[in-house]
């Protein structure tokens, strides 16, 4: 199963302090989809644009279509804007 | 109030141009000869991206009234390069990357000129001081202190 | 080709394709261009830092001869308060289109109210004279900390803080609150043998563009919008403009005029909207150019801030704690860089136990904006100032204590995810075996040594590479060339079609040109653009191996390119005379037309950038002022793709953190108005005060590249706050946590001692 890590800020608004999950994903809208049926609410903020996500330290933002591994770490975090 | 006629030289041409008081040589350069090589940064003489020279000495065209062109020669950056020829310091510029966004370019390209002009041999610092005048927020002035010292050795015959 | 091959054009100093226009004075900036029947518009600005409007009176200006049109606030579309996602950038445009022109309240010295368009500049002026706004003065705060106190002036009556939980019951200024980390820290702080606590300040800094913002914009009959302007991205500016005045973007083309710099500050727009609502109702093109001083007044610096920071280590220096408290002025409504700065605060440094909390905090100033690197300089300023002063407590080299903390590939970086290769040890050991280093120092002299963090982004690109019949091509990108962009894109088009570097043509196309592009920002368009136009250059490659392959009948798997050729793959392919592009390309006609590589793609795979940076300066003991002797950077980019633009943009960075640590302050007066509106006073680094920049390239590719890019841009303006304050700090003997080290502020501190 993949391990997926959420911000400090998405557990306090979504998971009651959860951050780390283990999930059985196989893409980034998967994985939103199915973060959802657990928190819901939470894939309106994933989606909107202001997360990003880092697939084995590698980082995607706005990437639906990246895939998960049945091992990755999969972790949320701010999209980073730039000047 | 009425404008003033005045008769100068730009660039090796006779020009004529009317202007009203307040409108500095920056204005006429730029809004009515269409020479927008000269470029305004402050318009109060603190960036030097409006570098001319009039009757050789170099100012900032942003500091001199449009009226005080009357009977003087005026060269700008549009004059450097001779016919399909760059002048070294353009040349120079180019090869070295001196420039990024390219806006401070003309200004400091006058200025140089303007140095080597009188000293062919100036040290590092006396380049950085007389360039002082100019900003560029882009490069951190370095390239473009080599080159205007590149040249002068080159121009030297070095 | 690959991350390790070996380059005829990538890597190389090629003279930039729009260099000689530069050089020359023809390159066309956004004052440059007018148009027949133009009109110069102007605006009024507030002269409070802080006021309700109670009412504006336009109507002797409009009588005014000369006068075609007045636009004020309520002229001005009312849009849904709702921060949305435009590409790499964030957008509430209810708060943009207040910012644009004030509604109800001006917030800051200088916020707009009113705009004219006139025949004439002297007309212009005229009728802003004759504008009467009546205002009533309300408090104003600027300051951070005092903009966080329960009893300050509130900007927003409503603002309850996003963030807390529970959620506030009171409004204030405090926009939201962020936080990041992992670990335990009171375990971490339990197993230190020394414990530093500091509070840093940093003022906020202006990114001095040196070209003011200015716009050209037709409104025609049919309400055909075309723009002409200076900006970091066209199609920023298409998205924006149609969002704020509601109209389409297919009606709105945006045609880039070269950019003189932007740093940042020209992510955002502040006059192509006005211009649209003046041009609209006049009838007629108009153009507007900001002064310095409006530009001073009203335009996005970054934040000022005040950061405390804690940090705990073992007596051999293992780094066991990091904490930090980070508030930043977000300016007129919320937007900080907070985030990013509590992200990169501790990123060079394995933690196990970290937290950063960050606060954004609104304050009676003109909306931060982006300045390279957003938040970072002043985070990594003030963790650099600890680390250093750590490396004293321990008795240690303070390169020595940061490789022994550095984080590498598999570190968890304080934001999350684990870091991928990193150049971060490559850095600090190219720094130490700098002669630099171990250069010998003079009285009143000191060393400083500080590294820096940035992630890099990717994102949005098109580009298409148009291969002409006589062997030549066009490459189109939708990026303003900022710092030699244009290079680097016909650099990498030349690499992959294997044809001379003076034969591609790259241009920067407008918005009705060519798909759409996120903007030249976050060190991302050698990486993205360039990631597009290696891919477009490489379809039309594919293109012209099928065609060479229905020539000789064989399968395009048997043909291979390389060298500008067409070429049998082996000797089981066939025995052909191979084809050079311009061969294939002369006969496009016959072949199945035009040859046009694409790409669009969303980047992805953007990797971090580290760099480590080594001053000596001499601080005059008597006046207090500070010489920058000499300077060393190091910075992993990935790859250079053209080196010369790469320490260029190394050295600049360096320049502006230079000056942000030494020199450059808003001053205000005890109304909230700014009081330095000028270069002369607001005093950016000038030729004479900076030496030499050494820089010293370490490439560290990134696999998700073609030619292994990471991004230059950001990195190398945060290293100097750091570097410069530990130097002082080293040369004077007492710690300087109060940027910009003034001379005055630099006399009290030898003066009062430690
Ligand atoms: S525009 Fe003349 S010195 Fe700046
Ligand atoms: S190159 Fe941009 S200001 Fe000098």
């Amino acid at each position: 199963m993949a391990q997926i890590v959420l911000t400090n800020d998405l557990g306090r608004q979504f998971t009651g302090g959860e951050t780390t999950l283990d999930m059985d994903v196989t893409d980034v809208r998967d994985l939103i989809r199915k973060l959802d049926q657990k928190f819901p609410g939470i894939a309106e903020v994933l989606q909107d644009g202001s997360m990003a996500v880092a697939i084995d330290g590698n980082l995607h933002q706005d990437a639906w279509l990246e895939d998960i591994g049945p091992t990755s770490e999969v972790y949320f975090l701010p999209a980073i804007r730039g000047g | 109030m009425s404008k003033h006629h005045v008769t100068s030289t730009v660039n090796g041409e006779p020009v004529e141009f009317l202007c009203e008081p307040q409108e500095t040589l920056l204005d006429i350069l730029r809004d009515q000869l269409d020479l927008t090589g000269s470029k305004e940064g402050c318009s109060s003489g603190d960036c030097g991206a409006c570098s001319v020279t009039i009757d050789g000495r170099l100012v900032c065209a942003c500091l001199v009234l449009g009226a005080e062109a009357e009977g003087r020669k005026i060269e700008t950056i549009e004059n450097m390069a001779e016919g399909d020829t760059l002048h070294p310091l353009q040349q120079k510029f180019l090869e070295e990357a001196a420039l990024q966004c390219g806006f401070c370019t003309p200004g400091f390209l006058v200025a140089a000129k303007s140095l080597l002009d009188r000293n062919d041999n100036p040290t590092e610092t006396e380049v950085r001081y007389w360039l002082a005048g100019n900003l560029c927020r882009c490069t951190g002035y370095d390239k473009i202190v080599k080159s205007v010292m590149d040249v002068a050795a080159e121009m030297r015959g070095e | 080709m690959g991350v390790d091959g070996n380059y005829k054009w990538v890597g190389k100093r090629t003279v930039r394709p729009d260099g000689t226009d530069k050089v020359t004075g023809r390159a066309l900036f956004s004052a440059d261009s007018s148009m027949p029947g133009m009109l110069i518009g102007k605006i009024l600005r507030s002269p409070h830092a802080h006021a309700k409007i109670k009412s504006i009176d336009t109507s002797k200006a409009e009588k005014l001869a000369g006068v075609k049109s007045v636009v004020i606030g309520k002229d001005f579309p009312n849009l849904p308060n709702k921060t949305i996602s435009i590409g790499i950038l964030a957008a509430n445009f209810s708060e943009m289109s207040d910012k644009l022109m004030a509604r109800k309240k001006v917030l800051y010295d200088g916020h707009p109210v009113a705009a004219v368009a006139a025949t004439t500049s002297a007309i212009a002026d005229k009728a802003l004279s004759l504008i009467k706004v009546e205002y009533q003065v309300l408090p104003h705060v600027i300051d951070v900390d005092e903009a966080m106190k329960p009893k300050a002036p509130l900007l927003h009556k409503k603002m309850i803080t996003v963030g807390v939980d529970p959620a506030p019951t009171k409004a204030s200024n405090v926009a939201s609150r962020c936080e990041f980390g992992f670990g335990d820290l009171e375990a971490g702080f339990a197993a230190a043998d020394v414990i530093i606590e500091r509070t840093f300040k940093t003022k906020p800094a202006h990114q001095g563009y040196l070209e003011p913002h200015g716009a050209v914009v037709s409104v025609a009959e049919d309400g055909q919008v075309t723009i002409w302007c200076s900006s970091q991205g066209q199609f920023m500016v298409r998205s924006y403009c149609a969002r704020l005045m509601q109209i389409d973007e297919a009606q709105i083309r945006v045609i880039p005029a070269e950019i003189g710099g932007g740093f940042g500050g020209k992510t955002v727009i502040y006059l192509e909207p006005v211009a649209m609502a003046l041009s609209g109702r006049a009838g007629k093109p108009v153009k507007m150019t900001m002064t310095r001083e409006e530009v001073m007044r009203a335009t996005g610096p970054t934040s000022g801030t005040s950061i405390d920071v804690k940090l705990g280590a073992t007596k051999d220096g293992k780094l066991t704690a990091g904490e930090a408290e980070l508030r930043y002025q977000a300016g007129c409504y919320p937007g900080s860089p907070v985030g990013p700065g509590a992200m990169t605060a501790f990123a060079p440094y394995n933690l196990e136990n970290v937290k950063t909390v960050g606060f954004d905090v609104v304050v009676n100033r003109p909306q931060a904006a982006a300045y390279r690197a957003p938040g970072a300089p002043m985070s990594e300023f003030a963790v650099e100032s600890v680390i250093d002063e750590m490396a004293q407590k321990l008795g240690m080299d303070p390169i020595a204590l940061r490789e022994l903390n550095a984080a590498k590939e598999g570190t968890t970086a304080p934001y999350g995810p684990k870091f991928g290769p990193i150049g971060n040890e490559q850095c600090l050991e190219a720094a130490k075996n700098h002669p630099h280093y171990s250069a010998p120092l003079g009285p009143n002299q000191g060393r400083g040594v500080a590294s820096g963090f940035w992630f890099n982004v990717g994102g949005e690109s098109v580009a298409s590479v148009n291969i002409n019949t006589d062997g030549t091509a066009v490459v189109l990108s939708g990026n303003p060339d900022i710092g030699g962009s244009r290079a680097s894109m016909a650099a990498m088009a030349a690499e992959v079609l294997g044809i001379d570097y003076d034969k591609v043509r790259p241009i920067v196309a407008d918005t009705s040109s060519i798909g759409y592009n996120d903007l030249t920002g976050g060190s991302r368009t050698t990486f993205a653009s360039g990631m597009a136009v290696c891919n477009a250059a490489t379809d039309a490659v594919d293109q012209m191996r099928t065609r060479a392959a229905k020539v000789w009948d064989i399968s395009p798997d048997a043909v291979e390119w390389s060298e500008g050729h067409a070429r049998p793959a082996g000797p089981n392919a066939g025995d052909f005379e191979p084809m050079s592009l311009a061969d294939i390309a002369r006969t496009s006609a016959k072949m199945g037309g035009p040859i046009t590589g694409r790409a669009a793609i969303n980047a992805q795979g953007a990797a971090p950038g580290f760099g480590t940076h080594i001053v000596d300066v001499e601080v005059d003991p008597e006046t207090g002022h500070v010489t920058v002797l000499r300077y060393t950077a190091v910075q992993d980019v990935g790859r250079a793709i053209h080196p010369s633009y790469v320490e260029g943009q190394i050295q600049g960075g360096v320049a502006q953190g230079v000056g942000w640590a030494l020199n450059e302050e808003y001053v205000y007066g005890d109304d909230g108005c700014l009081q330095n509106t000028g270069f002369l006073d607001y005093r950016m680094p000038v030729a004479s005060d900076l030496p030499m920049i050494d820089t010293v390239i370490i490439e560290v590719p990134n696999e998700a590249h073609p030619f292994g890019v990471r991004g230059v841009g950001e990195v190398p303006i945060i290293p100097p706050l750091g570097a410069v304050a530990n130097a002082v700090s080293n040369a004077i003997g007492v710690r300087m946590t109060d940027l910009p080290l003034s001379p005055p502020k630099i006399l009290a501190a030898i003066k009062n001692g430690s």
